[in-house]
């Protein structure tokens, strides 16, 4: 076991390419922790930005400035009553968050967090994530179905009804990134995930910026269309509250109502990390063509330490205005705990990256170069996350029928467009 | 590295798929049956998967158990009711009998001794040169159809018939 787990190291593919399921079971691991994590830091983001940009404050009782909100949530959700209508289908009640749950993280096992910082490579990775992540809808069919109500069935058939519809348009956006990813010598493409990264590093640009404005055209589309797949506002008619109650998981409650909670947000960072894979570099740094070389390098590989540093200064601080009141003693402690945690993180990575770039140490300049590759896929993904904030904060809800106009008059012409005149232009370029 | 490809699998796939027909048929109720059929789909799908066909099963589940199921789904919810098609039905499965027989009577003769070589890491590359080149007229015709279907579908719902 030790051996097979040794073994591994210092490879260079996937742990599902090297064949080695303990690795891929560790890596399992940590994505589906991070992801969680994740999730709940995004659940007291998404509360405290939502309260600035309303001009409110947000949780601030349950710690400092709310940070243990989540948990708070999370123990209440486990504590609460769980209820099951008598009327509903048991057997789809039960099921149906898992299936939604399953969905969006099945297709973690294909993110490229890096050259090799991924479950597993596919051959045909991009068309698993969308099909396995449209299987999603499945489970917010099943619970409105099985409700047995009014409201979460209207839910329901609204929100497969607008999924169906802008599938097509991300689809047909996909494709467009993948034909670019054919431009090359041997004129075939690739489907894989880490391939599609790898044929921006070969073509020196990120697909975004590829036959301008052909790439960000296709990007557009797909980031509004992605908004579209994962129910959020302005696109959030499954579970339009002012008209619906909650929509499709208007009868849950408690521990199986986080877990539609779970799977919504999982299913968030799933798409952004697509879009990050196909049109933003991947796990690529900003400006790795113009701004090559060494000493740049080790420039943006100090970037992760320092992005720990400034959060902990952040922390600071907060540690230094609170309060000098007997009742804040505790708030206070934490608070600064909090900080000595991050600063003392931000060292240590920073102290990688400088001992990569000092010594000539293979395993440290490795995991450097593993931590760069993360950093920034995870950055690219975390812009995405607070732009699904800020659309919920800016927009208010489409009407079904603007939506689905929008969906099939706007959105589809559009993308077919795209890809036509990108497959023409490679032709002529290529 | 091990092939994945063990009996077992096919064995549990297989198995899967046949449960999940038998519960279409056998439930009474319209959405537990399309359930049903959502797992014979994604056990298909597997088996296709354990042929060394990864672009066939990716295009299984993105298109049937991702898009028509939940069209189905939708329709069911919608109209809870079944249309009784029995002779149709009887047809169409005595039709598959024979010609599931008759593949295993001089399934020798047709196929060749030995599997072939299968391209596993680069199928989907294979497959789009053997549709975009060798078979490109029949590919085209085959899509000129299913535009023919999408418009008449657009019509009918259109037009009152």
């Amino acid at each position: 076991m030790l051996n097979s787990l040794m073994s591994y190291l210092g490879s260079s593919v996937t742990p599902g390419e090297a064949g080695n399921q303990l690795w891929a079971l560790i890596y399992v691991l940590i994505i589906f922790t991070g992801v969680s994590v994740a999730v709940i830091a995004m659940n007291w983001l998404e509360r405290k930005a939502l309260a600035h940009f309303q001009v409110r404050l947000g949780p601030m009782r349950v710690g400092p400035h709310g940070l243990l909100q989540p948990i708070a949530d999370a123990v209440k959700l486990l504590l609460k009553e769980d209820i099951i209508p008598s009327e509903a289908d048991k057997f789809v009640f039960w099921i149906a968050p898992l299936i939604g749950l399953l969905a969006s993280f099945t297709v973690y096992t294909v993110v490229p967090f890096g050259p090799s910082q991924a479950v597993s490579d596919m051959n045909i990775g991009i068309l698993f994530m969308l099909g396995v992540s449209s299987l999603g809808v499945l489970g917010i069919v099943m619970a409105g179905w099985a409700s047995n109500s009014h409201y979460p069935l209207i839910g329901a058939l609204r929100s497969s009804a607008q999924m169906v519809s802008y599938e097509v348009a991300m689809g047909l956006a996909v494709v467009s990134a993948i034909l670019m990813t054919s431009l090359n010598q041997t004129g075939t493409g690739t489907l894989s995930m880490i391939g599609i990264v790898q044929a921006q590093q070969e073509q020196h640009v990120w697909f975004l910026f590829k036959f301008f404005p052909l790439g960000a055209i296709a990007f557009v589309i797909f980031a509004i269309a992605m908004v579209a797949e994962t129910n959020r506002a302005p696109f959030d008619l499954a579970e339009a509250e002012s008209e619906l109650t909650a929509g499709f998981h208007t009868e849950y409650s408690g521990l199986r109502w986080s877990l539609f909670m779970l799977a919504e947000y999982a299913a968030m960072i799933a798409v952004s990390s697509i879009a990050v894979a196909l049109w933003l570099g991947g796990w690529m740094r900003p400006f790795s063509h113009w701004l090559s070389g060494g000493a740049w390098d080790f420039v943006f590989s100090l970037f992760p330490g320092l992005t720990f540093l400034g959060l902990a200064a952040i922390a600071i601080r907060g540690t230094i205005r609170m309060p000098k009141h007997s009742l804040f003693r505790i708030q206070t402690i934490g608070l600064g705990a909090f900080a000595a945690v991050l600063s003392g993180i931000g060292l240590l990575l920073l102290g990688i990256a400088v001992g990569a770039r000092a010594g000539d140490h293979v395993a440290l300049a490795r995991s450097a170069d593993a931590l760069n590759n993360v950093y920034w896929f995870v950055m690219k993904i975390a812009v995405f996350m607070y732009m699904f904030i800020w659309y919920r904060a800016t927009w208010p809800r489409y009407r079904f029928d603007q939506l689905m106009s929008v969906g099939w008059k706007v959105m589809l012409p559009i993308s077919l467009g795209v890809l036509i005149v990108t497959a023409i232009v490679g032709v002529i370029v290529g | 590295m091990t092939p994945v490809a063990t009996p077992f699998f096919f064995y549990l796939l297989s198995g899967l798929a046949v449960l999940g027909g038998v519960l279409v048929i056998t439930r009474r109720n319209a959405v537990h049956s399309a359930l049903a059929l959502i797992l014979t789909l994604l056990a298909v799908a597997g088996l296709y998967l354990m042929l060394y066909a990864p672009f066939v099963a990716g295009v299984q589940i993105i298109v049937y158990a991702g898009g028509i199921m939940v069209v189905n789904i939708e329709r069911t919810v919608k109209e809870r009711q079944f249309n009784r098609i029995w002779p149709v039905g009887l047809a169409a499965s005595g039709a598959l009998l024979v010609l599931f027989v008759s593949v295993l009577v001089k399934g020798k003769a047709l196929f060749p001794e030995r599997g072939l070589p299968l391209p596993e890491a680069d199928n989907t590359q294979k497959i789009g040169e053997m549709l975009y080149g060798n078979y490109m007229f029949a590919f085209e015709i085959a899509s000129l159809l299913l535009l023919v279907a999408i418009l008449g579908a657009v019509i009918m719902t259109k037009k009152k018939i």
